[in-house]
């Protein structure tokens, strides 16, 4: 069973939105799951800070030994600050997704899209497992 | 449903990720891939390779039926030694690529690939009438076990009566590991030295347990298709569906040694390939390496300026370069400022020989 901590939100694409009750900037990155799914990472391609996106826009990439996924921003604003820990070390996401592994931070403009709770991305990805 | 092999519940009891290939359920990885194709390189891998195909060829006459049914030429074949070799369709098509191991004068062991294995026998069994010889596909109730990496040698050795330093590569001889009957081979698929164990289905658990017992002192780890496929492509091995196929001939590939013209009479393709050889090539497949991170994949277009002169046939982060590599067809010549369209963007490549990884003997 992959980690899904409480007090988190996910998105479909497998993405880990944290912050989001206490102000406006959101700290993202992807679950437990979907690094188990990708395998090794192996490079990580990010939005540079000071970019404006919207949510559902795809923002970067990740890349393992066997496949690629894009990144997407759940959230609309201007990305304050990137992860550059992961970038050199693209395996800090398989090591550490909730921590060391974060991706990127968001400073939220407007209502973020569709986001869902702990019990609906588990039962999101016990369907597909 | 994807077919289990013998070994399923082990995989499973290793944490194994299981993925549909080719219609089995095969363990991907265990934990980290890119430690089992390190632990390969530096010390030891056990992989279960029951996916493929063995199909025997049996009678007085299975060599020359061979002969006509491949490339090589089998009839010639030392009992105890085996051949890499291919079966192509009438226009030279790579139908298969094959390891062929001759057990007895009359005694021949195919392996096949096991996306191909039911068609290889099929046209084997074709191609053999007319000879005394009979086709068997005993696939089912064949596994496939394999200890790869520069420990596997000292690992088998406290397993088995066999003498292991006097087996050469490309020979296979019957044995007796952990108690188990096996067909002893020193054949792989790594780029490293190695055995692959054919055994009965019933006998892969123990075997397995055993060497996997017998290869923790040597840091012999499980490894997955994953693995095995970095590796194969460091060691610019091809995989049949991705630089072979029934479009591609063994000249395409670089691989023309395999067929042999001097035997004597008919094998199928015969006409087709003499004909292709004396012809300038049309495509060379060629070895590229990244320059930037983003890595090139099955697919994906090869361009030279503003035009494209080739495809991606496999391509994967390696980590014993620490770069991306890939391996392309592309037109004849076509060498310098190369590119490879990823996602949208040009990503520069340096052509190199293959193979990208040659191991120290």
């Amino acid at each position: 069973m992959s980690n899904i901590p409480e007090g988190l939100s996910y998105t479909k694409e497998h993405e880990w939105v944290a912050g989001l009750d206490e102000g406006l900037t959101v700290t993202v990155g992807i679950t437990d799951y979907a690094q188990d799914q990708l395998g090794d990472v192996v490079y990580v391609q990010l939005p540079e800070a000071g970019t404006t996106v919207e949510a559902g826009d795809s923002v970067g990439e990740v890349e393992s030994t066997k496949s690629v996924s894009e990144i997407y921003s759940p959230v609309g604003g201007e990305v304050v600050e990137v992860n550059q820990a992961v970038v050199d070390k693209p395996d800090l996401i398989n090591s550490d997704p909730y921590g060391e592994g974060w991706l990127f931070r968001v400073r939220v403009e407007g209502e973020p899209e569709d986001l869902l709770s702990p019990e609906e991305y588990t039962a999101l990805t016990s369907g597909e497992a | 449903m994807a077919r289990p092999t013998p070994l399923r519940d082990v995989h499973e009891s290793l944490g194994a990720t299981l993925t549909d290939f080719a219609g089995w359920l095969m363990p991907l990885r265990y934990g980290s891939e890119t430690a089992e194709h390190r632990a390969v390189r530096e010390a030891a891998g056990l992989f279960d390779l029951s996916h493929m195909g063995e199909i025997f060829v049996t009678g007085p006459q299975a060599g020359q039926a061979l002969d006509y049914a491949l490339v090589g030429h089998l009839s010639v074949l030392a009992t105890g030694r085996a051949r890499y070799t291919m079966i192509v369709n009438p226009a030279g098509g790579v139908v298969d690529d094959l390891i062929v191991y001759r057990l007895a004068d009359d005694e021949f062991m195919v392996v096949a690939n096991a996306s191909n294995y039911r068609t290889v026998a099929l046209a084997l069994t074709n191609r053999a009438r007319g000879f005394d010889a009979q086709v068997d596909d005993r696939s089912d109730a064949y596994a496939l076990v394999a200890v790869q990496g520069p420990h596997a040698q000292e690992i088998l050795a406290s397993l088995t009566d066999t003498d292991l330093p006097n087996l050469r590569y490309y020979a296979g001889l019957p044995g007796v590991v952990a108690g188990v009957e096996a067909l002893i081979a020193r054949t792989g698929y790594t780029g490293e030295d190695g055995f692959e164990l054919f055994v009965r289905g019933e006998d892969a658990v123990t075997l397995w347990q055993e060497i996997s017992k017998a290869g923790q002192p040597y840091g012999l780890v499980p490894a997955g298709l994953s693995a095995r496929d970095t590796l194969r492509l460091e060691a610019g091995m091809p995989l049949y569906g991705n630089e072979l196929n029934e479009e591609t001939t063994p000249f395409d590939a670089g691989l023309g040694r395999v067929v042999k013209f001097d035997k004597p009479g008919d094998f199928v393709g015969r006409a087709a390939l003499e004909a292709l050889r004396d012809a300038p090539p049309r495509r060379q497949l060629v070895g590229l390496v990244a320059r930037g991170r983003r890595v090139p994949r099955h697919g994906f277009s090869v361009v030279a300026g503003d035009r494209v002169v080739g495809e991606v046939t496999s391509g994967a982060p390696s980590p014993t370069l620490g770069k991306p590599i890939a391996m392309a067809y592309v037109e004849t010549g076509a060498h310098e400022g190369l590119a490879v369209d990823i996602r949208g963007s040009l990503e520069p490549m340096d052509v190199v020989e293959l193979p990208f990884y040659r191991r120290n003997k």
